[in-house]
């Protein structure tokens, strides 16, 4: 209702609604109704004009990223091989000792999955929140397919006595329901216990949450060196005159449109410990052939080459802002008396801050997504959440947790940009 | 990330099925022109049917990803062995009769004729690689570095190191560094002491460790002089040795050798032609072939003698090979079944080990 009250034709409608004999057409019609279908008309053609890139949007990228997250909280690999203990599982509490029925229903569905060769699924699901649990349930599923007799508690214990394994139990009980909020836990360094409550994993084993900070940490940092480098040149390039900031331009994009391994490579070059800067400062005699500076494979080299390959995402949306900001403004202030300083605090920044806040937040989002730039300059204290999640995508194939990390990782994101319309405003962006 | 689903869409796109055709995802690199020179191109030549190859960063990851979209375009893929055992439990790859595979030339039978566990239910081995130990000649004038143990011994050898980063293959250096003889290095990593004492072997040289990620970093770190020694694939140092003349030189004492070979995706779109490619490519001549481009030994025993020289060099390639009985002294076979079960555990003990 309040939208409608804002609609300068809605408003028209409601009071045709209201007199109805009064508003009509020139053939009689209410003119409300032969509004709404003009209207609908020319909705329905701006419709089907967005209407392929809608659908475009749609199947290429809304789709696949929806399938992909719903993986970190949907993982059937348990529960739909295993559908007798699952069942068992469902009916008695957490911590329930297995009774002969759950022994008679894992036998069953082990034989069934072993069948099926779906053992392998079953076990990788378990393995997920017990390590060296697959090869139980594959080999396992070996044996059984040479035949089991009852009792199977006394059978199963036989082939493997991890079996009898409280953890075991606790796991297949977290993965009897394909809907699981264990692959978060994992993500924040949590599991649950036997008891089923949700403690912290081993100190040895604490990862995400430690990289998670990490990553938003860094991308601060990067966001704020880019600032601090681009604020200048940006000024300079919307100063300059045309012939001379076109040039300076053309330095500031051709790096852009550089490949980004190329860059990340040319870093490796110049900061390694035999790389061109080193040898520089050993020439000039700055510091001994012993002492060469530690400047890449660590997070100094992360920091490095992020921000340089992330700076032209701050310059373009300032310069962008400052081409518009009128000189006449400052001179106003500097002839009312205000010193340089404070003529560019109070009235050069603050029109400069729309580019800022885009700039900011492009090289923001982009830092705290990036992948390979830390995976190639990073070394062992440069590593960001974006590494993992790529590990678990490509080595442990265990994608339900790659998707949670990710899922966690846009979530945040959300939370920010959120944070900064409440704080900015959105509509303040500026993007060029 | 981006990448993957975008090679995934675009294999997706092209993958039309024709008639005769085998469609073929390797590697790419000096591996996958070893699979077109010495399997692709002969196969075409003699069967008319066409092989069409593409290239991606692991096969293992398009596979799963086809399989369960199910749209799959590849008929046979080149993946590692462990892989190859997750997607066969998975049920993400077809069952390949041992039954197709062809018999030595002296009329062995196939099976007794691949090195164990070449063949398993969906997996036929085409090459043995290995992690070995290499350093740069020029970085040591005197003693010059032999075993694992060397590796760990900054005083004796000094200079940065560089390892893959990543669990597998740094905690079995680890523990033969440590002392451990190679048949006991498994048995040791299932206990965590065995665990905490391959973490306490790496401690010593954390420091002056620099982690490589792509395989071809190592020969280039150890090129500008970075490091002056480096755990690497074999393959990799072998190139910038032979085909750049750079002074490496190649430690095979503690070597952990593992296969790669083809699986064939369930559901492939040619699968008798994919069938036949893999009988006909597992054949001792053709692997003996592709052993002469790249320094992978054939996983047949009646291959390895088949072996001639290094392509377009007058050089014999058997001494390169990790399958040859001189660098096999001290080899671990890497223990797949250990890695499929641990791999998530170890790793992520790792990178907090890492990051700490």
């Amino acid at each position: 209702m309040a939208n409608a009250a804002l609609d300068p034709h809605a408003a028209i409608a409601t009071t045709a609604s209201g007199a109805p004999d009064r508003l009509t057409t020139a053939d009689g019609r209410p003119l409300v109704r032969a509004l709404a279908r003009s209207q609908s008309k020319a909705r329905r053609r701006a419709f089907l004009l967005v209407a392929p890139l809608l659908a475009f949007i749609l199947i290429t990228f809304v789709v696949p990223i929806g399938q992909m997250l719903q993986r970190s909280f949907h993982n059937d690999g348990f529960s739909a091989n295993m559908p007798q203990i699952s069942a068992w599982f469902a009916e008695t509490p957490a911590g329930t000792v297995p009774d002969d029925a759950a022994w008679t229903a894992l036998a069953a569905d082990l034989t069934a999955s072993a069948e099926a060769r779906s053992i392998g699924v079953v076990g990788t699901r378990i393995n997920y929140d017990l390590a060296g649990s697959r090869s139980l349930f594959t080999s396992t599923g070996r044996k059984v397919r040479r035949g089991i007799e009852p009792p199977y508690r006394d059978a199963l214990l036989e082939m493997d006595e991890d079996w009898g394994d409280p953890q075991l139990w606790s796991a297949m009980r977290g993965a009897s329901s394909a809907v699981t909020g264990n692959f978060y836990l994992a993500a924040v360094d949590r599991t649950r216990d036997e008891a089923g409550k949700i403690v912290q994993v081993e100190e040895n084993r604490r990862i995400y949450v430690t990289l998670f900070w990490r990553t938003f940490w860094l991308s601060g940092l990067i966001t704020a060196l880019t600032f601090v480098l681009g604020f200048p040149i940006a000024h300079l390039l919307a100063t300059l005159p045309m012939r001379k900031s076109n040039l300076l331009m053309i330095l500031v994009l051709l790096p852009f449109w550089t490949s980004l391994l190329v860059r990340t490579t040319s870093w490796m070059v110049l900061l390694q410990q035999q790389g061109v800067i080193n040898d520089i400062l050993v020439w000039l005699g700055i510091i001994g052939d012993g002492q060469r500076l530690q400047m890449i494979y660590n997070q100094t080299g992360t920091i490095i080459a992020m921000t340089h390959i992330l700076l032209p995402f701050m310059i373009l949306p300032l310069y962008s802002v400052m081409r518009t900001i009128n000189p006449s403004y400052v001179r106003a202030a500097r002839s009312l008396g205000a010193t340089s300083w404070t003529a560019f605090r109070r009235i050069y920044f603050p029109q400069t801050l729309p580019g800022l806040g885009a700039g900011a937040m492009l090289v923001f989002i982009l830092a705290v997504g990036y992948y390979i730039t830390p995976a190639l300059v990073g070394g062992s204290s440069g590593q960001l959440i974006s590494n993992m999640i790529a590990m678990h995508m490509t080595d442990t194939l265990n994608w339900s947790m790659a998707a949670a990390l990710a899922a966690l990782l846009l979530g945040a994101v959300l939370a920010l940009y959120w944070l900064y319309d409440r704080l900015v405003g959105v509509d303040n962006l500026k993007l060029g | 990330m981006k990448r993957i689903l975008m090679l995934g869409t675009a294999i997706g796109l092209v993958g039309a099925p024709a008639m005769a055709e085998v469609n073929l995802l390797s590697w790419g690199g000096a591996y996958g022109n070893s699979h077109l020179e010495a399997y692709a191109k002969p196969f075409m030549a003699e069967t008319g049917t066409e092989v069409v190859m593409s290239d991606a960063d692991n096969p293992a990851t398009p596979i799963k990803a086809q399989v369960e979209a199910g749209n799959v375009s590849i008929d046979v893929a080149s993946v590692e062995y462990a892989d190859a055992v997750r997607l066969c439990d998975e049920g993400l790859v077809e069952p390949i009769d041992p039954a197709i595979l062809k018999a030595a030339d002296d009329g062995t039978e196939a099976m007794d004729d691949f090195i164990e566990g070449a063949v398993t239910e969906c997996f036929v081995g085409t090459d043995v690689y290995s992690m070995v130990l290499a350093f740069n000649d020029d970085a040591f004038s005197d003693a010059k570095p032999a075993t694992p143990a060397d590796f760990f011994d900054l005083e004796g050898f000094p200079g940065k190191r560089t390892m893959r980063k990543g669990a597998k293959f740094n905690l079995e250096l680890a523990l033969m560094a440590d002392g451990v003889p190679a048949a006991d290095v498994y048995a040791t990593l299932d206990s965590d002491e065995g665990v905490d004492r391959a973490f306490a072997k790496l401690d010593s040289i954390k420091d002056e460790v620099i982690w490589w990620e792509a395989g071809a970093q190592p020969p280039q770190l150890l090129a500008d002089g970075e490091v002056s020694m480096a755990y690497a694939f074999n393959g990799r140092i072998f190139n910038a040795a032979q085909a750049d003349g750079q002074p490496f030189e190649i430690i095979w004492d503690g070597q952990i050798y593992e296969m790669e070979g083809w699986v064939i995706p369930a559901g492939a779109p040619n699968m008798e032609d994919a069938m036949e490619f893999v009988a006909w490519t597992t054949a001792p001549a053709p692997q003996a072939r592709a052993a002469e481009f790249i320094s992978y030994g054939p996983p047949r025993r009646s291959a390895a003698a088949m072996v001639g020289n290094i392509e377009g060099t007058d050089q014999p390639m058997g001494p390169h090979l990790p399958t040859t009985d001189a660098n096999m002294t001290n080899a671990l076979g890497s223990d797949l079944e250990f890695w499929v079960d641990h791999d998530a555990e170890l790793n992520e003990r790792f990178n907090a080990w890492l990051a700490g």
